[in-house]
C-alpha cells in the first residue's frame, strides 16, 4: 500500500490545479486593483468619455457637462459656447464648431448676406458641406443675433467698459 | 546644437492646456449633435472639439492675459499695456494661426528639414535645421510683426474674420539665416519673382491634403538684409504657437507673409498662387471704395509694406491722477518701409498737437520707442491720442482709413481714456 491508487491520485492533482488557477485569478485581480489604483481616473474615463461632453484639462481630468444645453443657459447665452441661445441654437453649434471654434461666430457681426457670403466662402475653399434645408434656420439665427449695429467712422471709446485706477506715480 | 536641443526640452515639458477626446467620441459626440463631424477620423489632438471652448486657460507658452479670440485655430491678442517692453517677451507675442499647428512631440529640430524648389532656382536642395545653422552665416535683429488684420475690430460695416483690436503686434529679436544666403545656395535665377512657403500645421478640416495657408513676398523684399529664416526669439527657441522650430520672418510685411513651423520654400517666375494669396485675402481694393462696396476680386491687391502705426503702452487705460501729478506716456511706434520721424500727443480729440520724444529703431524694421509728460489743465475726463508721422509725412489718421472687405490696415490713432481727480 506504499502507492495510492491512481484514481486518488489523479483527484488530488486535480484539486492542486483548481487551487493553482484561483490563486492565478487572485493574483490577476490584485494586479488590476494596483492598475486601477495607479491610474483609475483615466481607466474610469475609457467608459465616462463616450457618454460625458467634456474638454478635459489637465488639472481636472474630468469637467462635467450635461447634455441639455438649457441647463447651461445665463443670461440668455449658452455659457460653453457664448452662443445666443436661441431657435437655431442647436444647427449653428452643430455646425460650425465642427470645424473652428464659437469664439469665431460670436466676435463678427455681419448681414444676412453677409453671413451666407461667409457660407460661401467656407463651402468653396473651407471644406464646409452642403447646409440643405438646415441654411434657413442657421441664416435666420445669425442674422438676427449678431447683426451689425452702426459705429459711423469710428466707435467712441467703450467709457463704461473702461475699469478705473488710480495710477500710482508718487 | 546641444543649446537649441536643451532649451526646446523646456518648452516642450510646457503641458498643453488640454487633453483631448479620443476618435472615437469625437465621432459619438458629432452623431449625438445630430451633425456630421467631417473628416472627424483626421481631427488633430490639440484643441477642443464643438465649441466646448470656453476655456480661458492660458495658452501653452504664452502669458496668461493675452486676450484669446479664438481657440480653434488659436488666435490670442496682447492688450497694450502688456506690450511695454522695448523688445516683446516671447510670452507676449500675439498668436495668429489659421491651422492646427504640428503636434509638438512629434517636432525634432534635429531632423526638421527645410526644402527648395521652384522656377526661380536652379537645383532642388534640401538642408536639416543643423545643417542650415552649420552652413550659412548667423544674423540677429528685431524685427516688428503686425497681422495685417490688426484694428479689424473698428470697421464698420464689420468685416469678417477675428476682431482683432490693437493687439496683433509685437517686435522680439529673432535669430536666424539670411533668406538671400540660402536661395544662392540653391542658384537663384534671373527670372526669380516671388517666394513662397509651405509650413507642417494642418487644415482645421482635418483634410490631411488641404494646405493651410502658403504665403510669401517678392523677390526684392526676400532679398533684403533682414529677411530671415529664424529659428530663435530672444535667444531661445521658438515658441510653439509662433512656429517652432523655423520660421519666415519678413519686419513690415504683413505677418501672414512670415511662414510658420517652416518645411518648404518655393522660388516662383510669377506671383505665387497659394492658398490666400488670392481672392479677398490679405488683400485691400486696388482702388478706395466707400464703406460696404463689394469689390470683385481681380479689383483687389496685395498688401505690401504695413502703414505707420503707434500703441500707447503705458499707462494702460483708465488711469485716475491727481491735477498736481505729471502723467508720463510711453510707447512704440513703427512702420512698414523707411521710418517713423515724430510721434505727437493729443489731449484735446485732436484740436492741438504736442511732439513726444521718440528714439531711432536699432535696425531697419524695429519699432522706435517714444515718450512724453502731460501736465492736464483742469479735473475732468480725458483721452490721450498718439499719432505717428513718417518721413515722408505720411501721418496716422484719427477716424477709421479707407475700409476695405476683409478690414485690414486700421492705423487708426490709438486712444486711452484718463480721468484726473
Amino acid at each position: 500500500m506504499n502507492k495510492l491508487p491512481y484514481d486518488i491520485k489523479k483527484a488530488w492533482l486535480q484539486i492542486l490545479e483548481l487551487v493553482l488557477s484561483m490563486s492565478k485569478l487572485f493574483l490577476l485581480g490584485a494586479v488590476m486593483f494596483l492598475m486601477y489604483l495607479l491610474a483609475g481616473n483615466s481607466i474610469s474615463s475609457w467608459w465616462t468619455l463616450e457618454t460625458v461632453p467634456v474638454v478635459s484639462s489637465t488639472n481636472s481630468p474630468i469637467r462635467g457637462a450635461s447634455w441639455d444645453p438649457a441647463a447651461e443657459v445665463k443670461n440668455g447665452i449658452h455659457t460653453p459656447t457664448g452662443l445666443v441661445y436661441a431657435e437655431g441654437f442647436e444647427w449653428v453649434r452643430a455646425t460650425c464648431t465642427a470645424c473652428h471654434s464659437a469664439k469665431l461666430v460670436t466676435q463678427n457681426r455681419a448681414t444676412r448676406a453677409g453671413w451666407l457670403e461667409m457660407i460661401r466662402w467656407m463651402q468653396a475653399s473651407q471644406g464646409l458641406w452642403d447646409l440643405g434645408d438646415k441654411e434657413k434656420p442657421i441664416l435666420d439665427y445669425l442674422a438676427k443675433h449678431y447683426a451689425p449695429e452702426d459705429i459711423g467712422r469710428r466707435a467712441a471709446l467703450p467709457v463704461t467698459e473702461i475699469e478705473w485706477y488710480i495710477l500710482d506715480l508718487d | 546644437m546641444a543649446k537649441t536641443a536643451s532649451s526646446s526640452s523646456s518648452s516642450l515639458s510646457q503641458v498643453p492646456r488640454r487633453t483631448f477626446l479620443g476618435r472615437t467620441s469625437r465621432v459619438a459626440l458629432g452623431s449625438l449633435l445630430g451633425s456630421k463631424v467631417v473628416f472627424a477620423k483626421y481631427l488633430p489632438p490639440g484643441l477642443a472639439l464643438l465649441g466646448l471652448d470656453n476655456d480661458q486657460a492660458s495658452l501653452p507658452g504664452k502669458h496668461p492675459e493675452l486676450t484669446i479670440l479664438n481657440d480653434r485655430p488659436v488666435n490670442a491678442e496682447t492688450p497694450a499695456h502688456l506690450l511695454d517692453d522695448q523688445l516683446t517677451p516671447a510670452d507676449k507675442l500675439f498668436v495668429r494661426n489659421n491651422g492646427i499647428p504640428p503636434q509638438q512631440k512629434n517636432i525634432d529640430p534635429a531632423t526638421w528639414t527645410l526644402s527648395l524648389s521652384g522656377e526661380g532656382i536652379s537645383k532642388t536642395i534640401s538642408f536639416t535645421l543643423p545643417e542650415l545653422q552649420a552652413q550659412f552665416e548667423h544674423h540677429s535683429y528685431q524685427l516688428t510683426l503686425e497681422c495685417g488684420g490688426n484694428g479689424r475690430k473698428e470697421f464698420n460695416p464689420p468685416a469678417k474674420g477675428n476682431q482683432w483690436s490693437t493687439g496683433a503686434i509685437g517686435c522680439p529679436l529673432w535669430t536666424g539665416v539670411r533668406l538671400r544666403d540660402v536661395l544662392a545656395a540653391a542658384g537663384l535665377r534671373s527670372k526669380a519673382v516671388y517666394v513662397g512657403y509651405y509650413g507642417r500645421d494642418t487644415h482645421l478640416s482635418g483634410d490631411p491634403a488641404k494646405v493651410v495657408i502658403s504665403r510669401g513676398v517678392p523677390i526684392a523684399k526676400a532679398l533684403e538684409d533682414q529677411s530671415l529664416i529664424a529659428w530663435a526669439m530672444n535667444g531661445e527657441p521658438l515658441p510653439w504657437l509662433n512656429g517652432y522650430p523655423l520660421r519666415l520672418v519678413f519686419g513690415g510685411y504683413p505677418a501672414s507673409c512670415s511662414g510658420k513651423w517652416l518645411s518648404k520654400i518655393v522660388v516662383r517666375d510669377r506671383v505665387h498662387d497659394g492658398p490666400k494669396m488670392g481672392g479677398q485675402s490679405y488683400r485691400v481694393p486696388c482702388k478706395p471704395v466707400a464703406p460696404g462696396t463689394k469689390v470683385p476680386d481681380e479689383e483687389m491687391c496685395i498688401i505690401e509694406e504695413m502703414p505707420i502705426k503707434s500703441l500707447i503702452t503705458f499707462p494702460k487705460t483708465g488711469a485716475t491722477i491727481r491735477l498736481d501729478q505729471e502723467l508720463p506716456i510711453r510707447g512704440h511706434a513703427w512702420v512698414g518701409q523707411g521710418a517713423v520721424h515724430k510721434v505727437s500727443y493729443s489731449i484735446d480729440f485732436g484740436a492741438s498737437w504736442q511732439e513726444c520724444s521718440l528714439e531711432d529703431a536699432v535696425n531697419p524694421y524695429a519699432w522706435q520707442h517714444f515718450s512724453a509728460r502731460i501736465r492736464f489743465p483742469e479735473k475732468g475726463y480725458y483721452e490721450v491720442w498718439v499719432k505717428a508721422t513718417d518721413t515722408n509725412g505720411i501721418a496716422q489718421p484719427m477716424l477709421l482709413p479707407g475700409w476695405n472687405p476683409r478690414g485690414y490696415l486700421n492705423n487708426a490713432c490709438h486712444r486711452i481714456a484718463i480721468r484726473i481727480a
